[in-house]
């Protein structure tokens, strides 16, 4: 118990601890856009997925992270465009509309890298330039708090901001305010001349863009090149981890961390002999016991309705 | 400036379904007035009021608001001429607070946020001045009827509108909420605001209306002072019947009793009563219509007897047994058929074919297994002759019931309930919306029976149904009993109309002044 212990309370592990929760981060963050839009998030994995290819592929083109980085972006919006059109125009049913992107993007993934870099299994071979890990000032210098606090990746930190930012959009904002209203009651918002495809389009927007730069994370931060299906169903723990917050995004950012202590928990026990099938459950565990207590309670809440 | 506020000329609007639902009608309504409009359900009340909000497109006509041609404009553009509506279904978003509701689609702004604290004022002035006490920072979904009805008007007022359109206001609410909404339109008026009030409620409307005006089935009857207008002269307007149809049927055998109401109340999940102290028969041989402007209580009460609800005060016996304490299925097994009032929702699975929809009520029976499992022959023979049998027109058994017209799948539900053999039929609006050859069809059918010995209960906004099927009839308003006559050709439709309306009441002295 104590070498359990003596590996879990270090500095090293919290600092990997805020590392994996980043992508489920955004993930999560996606999510919540995608809910308070009134919009299904189920094709979050496939739309991270590709954008993780699509990240390195034009840091690579374009020979620059930023370049990669306004790549993935601009796929997570343009995938989040295309699930929208078919659901909200097209009136396909979300679920299908999602698995279907998700497992195209399985495939797709694979036969683009095939065609850019010659391999099926990763992007190793390209050179793509990724985004850097960087060390806070004078938070750098503070013992403890700097080791788990500076030196991560910009987009870890972004991670964090965009948690406030979006905060304050969906809470203080009219903008805020009319998604959550189109995406609630689509009626309502019309009935006083709100254009909700236009609010259901921008939601579809702020998504992508997240999935977009959880996608980028994964193949320009975590690691330096996409391997096919990295996402690894960090998509689906972000819905979780959206659930479990209750579309709060302090909430969600909460959930994401707890989700990243089971992760690393996971990587770090198997360095200490335990089961190793038994402790890739744990991130499963954790997700199927969150989702529980999220329903109970909002059963008991529309109980009381 | 014009005396007239709004003009609206011959406008028709016929509904993608082929329902006209307006048909050249013209309002015009005054400045500063409280302007009504009434009509029974589906006479196109709403239909017009969403076609002036820019809801839904009209097919001709015009609309003149102050002046200016309201021509292809959309509700953000109406809103702005200053018009506003109070819909018969709330537009609230439960979630949000009442603040974030009213300043919906028109925030003010303090740099990129909105300004709360402005927001929260102007909510509070609204309520104070036009007299709407309602907490600015409550959730709507924590919020009572009467609350969000106030809401609304705040909502509307806060878009600066000058006339305000409220789609059946008092239809959800208390009679208290409902003195303290009109001590409100009057205080509105008398600030120089214009309101059409869309009501069925005649006294309601003589209260505080200055001029009526009456659709009947999508047409204009004309438009009155309110002053001069007697009760029964707008009764008369309201419900005078449009005879489509008749029906010879032979008179009436009664036998035992075979339905017994006692005292039935029941209080909807508003915690509103919708029906107080029901008591009645229905006897084998015998039509009993159940009459009332919808709304009243006449289809809770069928829904009651079937076994819809929980919680439902009171008795209903069927041969002894009291059907509040069984199932669904059990009331079936006693003999008990129902046809629901809404047939898309919960009169036939309208994704799933004609067979299945037939068997739905019966596929446990022996009649349909060959050794236990179902044979799908047997289930073929009963669908075939079920279709052939009620006239029902499709290409064969497996065809999808939503792609069958209105008439043809309400005829789905009229096979499998009167085939089902029951003792109590239990009808509630059996024809609505459906053609003429259908209805004529299912009132045979019922009238058949009856002449078997079954007992009919049948539920019906149509004046001109319950008239010609009833053998009686028992009207009902607000909940209660207001009229029965055993022999239903003792009662006019004009004096039924006076029940429907509750001008008046048996076992009490309503006057109608
Ligand atoms: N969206 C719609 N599509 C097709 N028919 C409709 C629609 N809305 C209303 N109707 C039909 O139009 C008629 C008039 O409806 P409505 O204007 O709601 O009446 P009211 O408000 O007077 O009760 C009814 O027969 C109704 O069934
Ligand atoms: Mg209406």
């Amino acid at each position: 118990m104590s070498a359990f212990l003596q590996t879990i309370l270090t500095p090293d592990f919290v600092f990997t601890v805020i590392r994996v929760m980043t992508p489920i981060l955004f993930a999560a963050l996606s999510c919540m856009v995608f809910t308070k839009g009134g919009i299904d998030s189920i094709g979050i994995e496939g739309i991270m997925l590709i954008c993780s290819m699509t990240g390195p592929v034009f840091s690579y083109l374009t020979q620059s992270a930023i370049g990669g980085v306004i790549g993935a972006i601009v796929t997570g919006i343009l995938l989040a465009f295309l699930f929208g059109y078919v659901t909200l125009q097209l009136k396909a049913v979300e679920i299908l509309a999602g698995i279907a992107l998700n497992t195209m993007a399985s495939g797709l993934t694979i036969f683009v890298i095939y065609y850019v870099a010659g391999e099926k299994g990763s992007t190793q071979s390209l050179f793509s330039p990724v985004v850097p890990n960087i060390e806070i000032p004078v938070l750098s210098s503070i013992p403890i708090l700097g080791d788990i606090l500076s030196g991560h990746n910009i987009l870890t930190y972004l991670a964090i901001i965009l948690t406030f930012v979006l905060a304050y959009v969906f809470y203080s904002t009219p903008l805020g305010l009319r998604i959550r209203s189109v995406g609630e009651n689509a009626q309502a918002a019309a009935s006083v001349g709100i254009n909700v495809m236009k609010y259901k389009y921008i939601t579809l927007a702020i998504a992508g863009t997240l999935a977009g730069l959880g996608g980028a994370f994964m193949s320009m931060g975590y690691v330096s090149f996409f391997s096919k299906e990295m996402i690894a169903g960090r998509g689906f723990i972000g819905m979780a981890a959206e659930a479990m917050g209750m579309g709060n995004p302090f909430g969600i950012f909460l959930a994401s961390g707890l989700f990243g202590i089971a992760d690393s928990l996971a990587v770090r026990l198997q360095l200490l002999n335990f089961p190793t099938q038994l402790i890739q459950t744990i991130p499963y565990m954790i997700t199927i016991i969150a989702i529980s207590i999220y329903s109970y309670k909002r059963s008991k809440r529309e109980k009381k309705l | 400036m014009e005396k007239e506020i709004l003009k609206m000329k011959q406008i028709t609007k016929i509904y993608g379904n082929g329902v006209i639902a307006n048909k050249d009608v013209s309002l015009t309504v005054n400045r500063g007035e409280i302007h009504a409009l009434m009509g029974e359900n589906g006479a196109g009340k709403s239909t017009l009021m969403k076609i002036l909000f820019g809801f839904e497109d009209k097919d001709s006509g015009e609309i003149l608001f102050d002046g200016q041609n309201l021509d292809g404009k959309k509700p953000a553009e109406i809103i702005e001429c200053g018009i506003g509506m109070v819909h018969q279904h709330f537009m609230l978003v439960e979630s949000l607070r009442v603040y974030e509701n009213v300043i919906l689609g028109m925030e003010p702004k303090k740099g990129l946020s909105t300004d709360k604290e402005a927001a929260i004022k102007m909510v509070k002035e609204l309520s104070e001045k036009y007299n709407l006490s309602v907490d600015p920072m409550a959730k709507v979904s924590d919020i009572s009827v009467g609350l969000k009805q106030k809401v609304e008007l705040i909502k509307v007022l806060a878009r600066n509108a000058r006339l305000l359109i409220l789609d059946e206001p008092t239809a959800v609410l208390t009679p208290q909420e409902t003195e303290e909404l009109f001590e409100q339109l009057l205080l509105l008026k008398k600030n120089g605001h214009t309101i059409i009030f869309i009501s069925h409620k005649i006294k309601e409307v003589k209260q505080i209306c200055d001029r009526i005006t009456v659709l009947r089935r999508g047409r204009l009857v004309g438009t009155m002072d309110a002053a001069n207008a007697t009760e029964e002269e707008i009764s008369k307007f309201m419900v005078g019947r449009d005879v489509v149809l008749k029906m010879d049927k032979k008179p009436a055998a009664f036998g035992e009793t075979l339905l017994k109401v006692e005292n039935l109340s029941f209080e909807n999940k508003d915690k509103k009563k919708v029906l107080n102290n029901v008591n009645f028969e229905v006897k084998r041989g015998q039509i009993l219509g159940i009459a009332g402007v919808e709304g009243n209580g006449q289809n809770e009460l069928a829904e009651c007897i079937f076994g819809f609800h929980k919680g439902v005060e009171g008795k209903v016996l069927f041969e002894g047994k009291n059907l509040l304490e069984e199932s669904i299925r059990q009331i079936r097994e006693n003999g008990v058929s129902y046809i629901p009032e809404d047939r898309l929702s919960t009169g036939v699975a309208t994704k799933v074919s004609i067979w299945e929809n037939l068997v739905s009520d019966r596929i446990d029976s022996k009649l349909l297994r060959v050794k236990r499992l179902l044979s799908q022959k047997k289930i073929q023979e009963m669908s075939q002759q079920l279709i052939k049998d009620y006239t029902i027109l499709c290409r064969n058994e497996n065809q999808e019931v939503g792609m069958l017209s209105g008439g043809n799948m309400q005829k789905v539900v009229v096979a499998r309930e009167f085939s089902a053999n029951p003792d109590l039929l239990i009808a509630n609006q059996p024809t609505r919306g459906i053609d003429v050859g259908a209805n004529e069809f299912i009132w045979k059918r019922i009238i058949e029976l009856r002449d078997q010995g079954k007992a009919i209960m049948l539920v019906s906004a149509d004046l001109n149904e319950v008239l010609e099927l009833s053998d009686s009839i028992m009207v009902m308003c607000d909940g209660e009993v207001a009229g029965y006559f055993e022999d239903s050709k003792e009662v006019s439709e004009y004096e039924l109309g006076l029940y429907m309306l509750g001008l008046k009441k048996q076992g009490q002295e309503v006057a109608a002044e």
